[in-house]
């Protein structure tokens, strides 16, 4: 299972309408009113601490999986702020629209807001947050990557990731549940259900692609027998797109859709599926921008959930997977939020033969899709997987053929540097391999 | 309140049914409602042969379906229910389907009294709205929010009006695809989005929240934009009660909240967030939920805040109906409460539901839980608790609570002297 050499050679330029057109528009007075209007108005007090505290000394490169994969300092964290940022600062926002696009570029399909690098800088210098604060001037500018954009527009028409429109939401439901049924005939996803102990949500492509991944919520919850619903109009959707292009203003309207969705259904808590960019929206940053300290109805990610039913013993484990298995470490869940001893008490409690990959938990490489990378979409693809041959290494050296990542990110970026490395794996979500290893009880099958 | 003069207010206690043992009739039961008047509790069933019906007070309708979800009661104490037939979708009122169907059907409303009925349909891919049976005219690319007037007569709705294609990012935001249909008839005003909305009570004017591009968000008004633009803003209400058209909106500038009305700032107090205004019945106060600052939340009564805060969320507002009370739910460590007057009762609850008032504002009352037990609390003191049970509703005179809730499975209609609490 070697990896072939596939280090970035050149790089290709790579034509995008929205960053071109974007471009296009702008005028040298726009953007330095707007850059300073965010200098002025938006950028937190850190941002010139980290400015002024950054000692140049590239510690941080090696916490990054696109400089651990091209080896060049241009992609290095400092590296990054260097060309975008210190430049935007240092001119006070004189810079040209060609500068614009390429600093859209750098901050969002050459940063994955992974956060692996604050952690290696002695000063502990978030990049992240001076990426996300580039692509914030490049969305009030107008200079954001097509299909991101795309998406974020469907969040503020649909408020939903994939424009899914209303009546196929519920088509989709019901429709799980029909199929559910079959196998479990007591089986139902409540609709609306006012004083359910838990709102299910999901993201986007769960109905649009991964219809499977609510049959099966819905096979455990009813398994594990949980007071539950899931809403019947927009709000179900805890993904965030719009966090990630900048335009926060709109993430702050997705977010107040979602929890005020539960709190009309009086749930007493969330539970969200295996994702990890949504779990860093309701719970960090879309909350905190409309004033929420934290989550108002209580969030908790898919992997918790299991973990406290696997705990309760309101599910047991019938029978584990014998194949060897490791577990990738989504970044918004274990550094975001320390997941990852309940992740592996879950592994071992459905796995045989659970191989680490090395480095794991915090220090897990990025899986290179999150942080809206992977929604730049096709055009960004080629070098998204060619940026992450540090991660093809480190998957291919665990040997084994089943990969459980609980982040529908991860799972795309995995997938995507499986199949482009040849690494002979798949990627399995947990709720999969519960599926493959939960005991039913007798009395709910058909 | 006019409907509930008629109810029976002098029946202590009435066994209507024992939903418990429904499920020896079918092969399924789900959840019971009931009706405003707690004369009737229901529930969608299954039939051992799939199909399904509702069961009232221990009868079912006698028409059956191959589905039906969305079991709501009317306030003239009909009952609904989304149903489908031959792979369409109707709504049933009392057991009988509309005339015409559709390719789907949700999000029942119902105006004050009832006797008008409203529906989000799709047909052949085009979205609007039925009501009453009949379907708009136009129909449209998408339907959004929509709302109707007290009586009826009006319905106003966020509508996609113009097709999109696939990734048309520049199409979105610069040309639009959204306005505002009322009864059928669309704006001629495309903006890039349209959300929350209100129609003025006598339905001659409509106000929505809309974005136009990507950052310039303001407050429409009969097709007409606000001049003022806000770097965001929450969905508008009218004031109630005036002959002028008095859209009143939060909107955010310079990254503080504050109220406007027709465009113009109200209140000099500007907040973290500033959302779910509301006018008290007479129109007089204006109220709205606030966060003074980071983490800490209330509610601001013509722009003075309540002396208490709550660390988590406050929502549910609500005016008595002599405007001069006013009751929330706030959740603070964790603890539901009802707060009123900025006061908060003692008691902590694991969720409550939105505080009731009675007619002369001097008593509030309210649905509560604590450990998976319901019952419902009258100016802080709890009456017995129950398994199940729905918002108390006051008599006219105040004097007396209706009380519909379900103990040892079976459902009760209970009128309860408020000495009783
Ligand atoms: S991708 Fe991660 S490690 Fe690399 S610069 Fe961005 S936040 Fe830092
Ligand atoms: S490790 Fe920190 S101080 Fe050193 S270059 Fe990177 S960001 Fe600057």
């Amino acid at each position: 299972m070697a990896v072939p050499a596939t280090k970035l050679k050149e790089k290709k330029e790579i034509i995008d309408v929205g960053l071109e057109e974007g471009a296009a528009r702008l005028t040298y007075e726009r953007i330095e009113q707007v850059i300073n209007r965010v200098i002025t108005a938006e950028m937190a007090a850190r941002m010139k601490v980290y400015v002024d505290t950054c000692i140049h000394c590239g510690l941080c490169s090696t916490a990054c999986h696109y400089y651990l994969s091209h080896g060049t300092p241009e992609w290095a964290p400092v590296g990054k702020v260097k060309q975008t940022m210190w430049e935007i600062l240092e001119k006070k926002g004189k810079v040209s629209p060609e500068f614009i696009k390429r600093a859209s570029i750098i901050a969002s399909t050459e940063c994955n807001v992974c956060r692996r690098c604050s952690m290696y800088c002695p000063y502990g210098i978030d990049v992240a947050y001076i990426m996300a604060t580039v692509r914030r001037i490049c969305h009030l500018l107008g200079v954001t990557p097509q299909y991101i954009q795309d998406t974020a527009h469907s969040h503020s028409a649909t408020m939903n990731q994939m424009w899914v429109k209303e009546d196929e939401w519920i088509d989709t439901l019901q429709w799980q549940e029909g199929e559910a049924q079959a196998e479990m005939p007591s089986l139902r996803i409540a609709l609306d259900k006012e004083g359910a102990d838990i709102m299910y949500s999901v993201i986007g492509p769960e109905p649009k692609f991964r219809a499977q991944l609510i049959y099966q919520a819905a096979i455990l919850m009813t398994a594990a027998g949980v007071d539950w619903t899931m809403p019947a109009s927009p709000g179900w959707d805890n993904s965030d797109m719009a966090m990630f292009t900048g335009d926060f203003e709109m993430m702050g309207r997705i977010k107040r859709t979602h929890f005020e969705t539960a709190a009309k259904l009086r749930v007493k808590k969330i539970v969200m599926g295996e994702c990890g960019h949504a779990f860093r929206s309701v719970y960090d940053v879309g909350n905190r921008w409309l004033g929420w300290k934290m989550p108002p109805i209580p969030v908790i990610h898919a992997t918790q959930f299991y973990y406290e039913l696997l705990k309760e013993g309101k599910i047991k484990i019938a029978r584990k997977l014998k194949e060897p298995v490791t577990l990738h470490d989504p970044c918004n869940i274990v550094r975001g939020r320390g997941l990852h001893e309940m992740m592996r008490y879950l592994v071992n409690a459905t796995c045989e033969n659970f191989v680490e990959m090395y480095p794991n938990r915090e220090q897990n490489h990025c899986c290179c899709a999150g942080g809206g990378v992977i929604n730049c979409g096709p055009p960004w693809k080629t070098k998204r997987v060619e940026s992450n041959s540090i991660k093809a290494e480190q998957l291919a050296a665990t040997g084994v053929h089943i990969c459980i990542a609980p982040c529908h990110n991860c799972h795309g970026g995995l997938e995507d540097i499986i199949n482009t490395y040849k690494l002979n794996m798949h990627t399995m979500f947990f709720i999969d391999v519960l599926m493959k290893t939960m005991e039913i009880p007798d009395a709910l099958k058909a | 309140m006019s409907e509930s003069k008629k109810w029976d207010w002098d029946t202590s206690e009435e066994l209507i049914a024992t939903p418990s043992e429904w499920k020896t009739k079918f092969a399924r039961v789900q959840e019971p409602y009931v009706s405003p008047d707690g004369k009737k509790v229901a529930a969608i069933a299954r039939n051992e042969d799939g199909t399904y019906t509702a069961c009232v007070n221990g009868e079912a309708w006698e028409n059956t379906y191959e589905n039906m979800w969305n079991l709501r009661f009317g306030p003239d104490g009909r009952l609904t229910a989304i149903v489908s037939e031959a792979g369409e979708w109707t709504l049933a009122v009392d057991g009988v389907p509309w005339e015409n169907k559709f390719a789907y059907v949700w999000d029942t409303k119902f105006n004050e009294d009832g006797q008008t009925i409203a529906v989000k349909i799709q047909q052949d891919t085009r979205y609007g709205l039925a009501v009453n049976d009949q379907p708009w005219e136009n129909l449209f690319e998408h339907i959004g929010k929509y709302v109707m007037t007290p009586d009826g007569q009006y319905m106003a709705a966020a509508v996609q009006a113009v097709p999109l294609g696939q990734a048309e990012v520049f199409k979105f935001k610069d040309e639009g695809t959204w306005t505002v249909a009322v009864n059928g008839n669309a704006w001629e005003k495309i903006f890039t989005n349209v959300w929350g909305l209100d129609c003025s009570p006598d339905g001659k004017h409509v106000a929505a929240e809309v974005r136009m591009g990507l950052y310039d968000y303001t407050i429409a008004m009969d097709g007409e934009m606000w001049p003022e633009k806000f770097n965001c803003v929450w969905e508008p209400v009218f004031r109630p009660k005036t002959s002028e058209a008095l859209a009143t909106a939060p909107v955010r500038a310079a990254g503080k909240w504050t109220l406007a009305v027709n465009g113009k700032p109200v209140w000099d107090s500007k907040f973290v967030q500033c959302w779910h205004q509301t006018y008290s019945p007479d129109g007089r106060k204006l109220a709205a939920i606030v966060a003074p600052s980071f983490g800490q939340w209330t509610v601001a009564i013509d722009g003075k805040l309540w002396a208490t805060t709550f660390n988590e969320l406050v929502t549910d507002l609500t005016f008595s109906p002599d405007g001069n009370r006013l009751a929330a739910i706030a959740k603070d460590d964790g603890h539901w409460k009802i707060v009123v007057d900025g006061t908060p009762w003692p008691a902590m609850y694991d969720m409550v539901w939105p505080p009731v008032f009675s007619p002369d504002g001097s008593k509030v009352a309210s649905k509560v839980e604590k450990g998976g037990k319901y019952t419902i609390a009258l100016n802080g003191k709890p009456w017995r608790e129950c398994e199940a049970l729905w918002n108390p509703v006051f008599s006219p005179d105040g004097k007396k609570v209706l009380v519909r809730c379900i103990e040892d499975g079976k459902y009760y209609r209970r009128i309860v002297p408020i000495s009783e609490f």
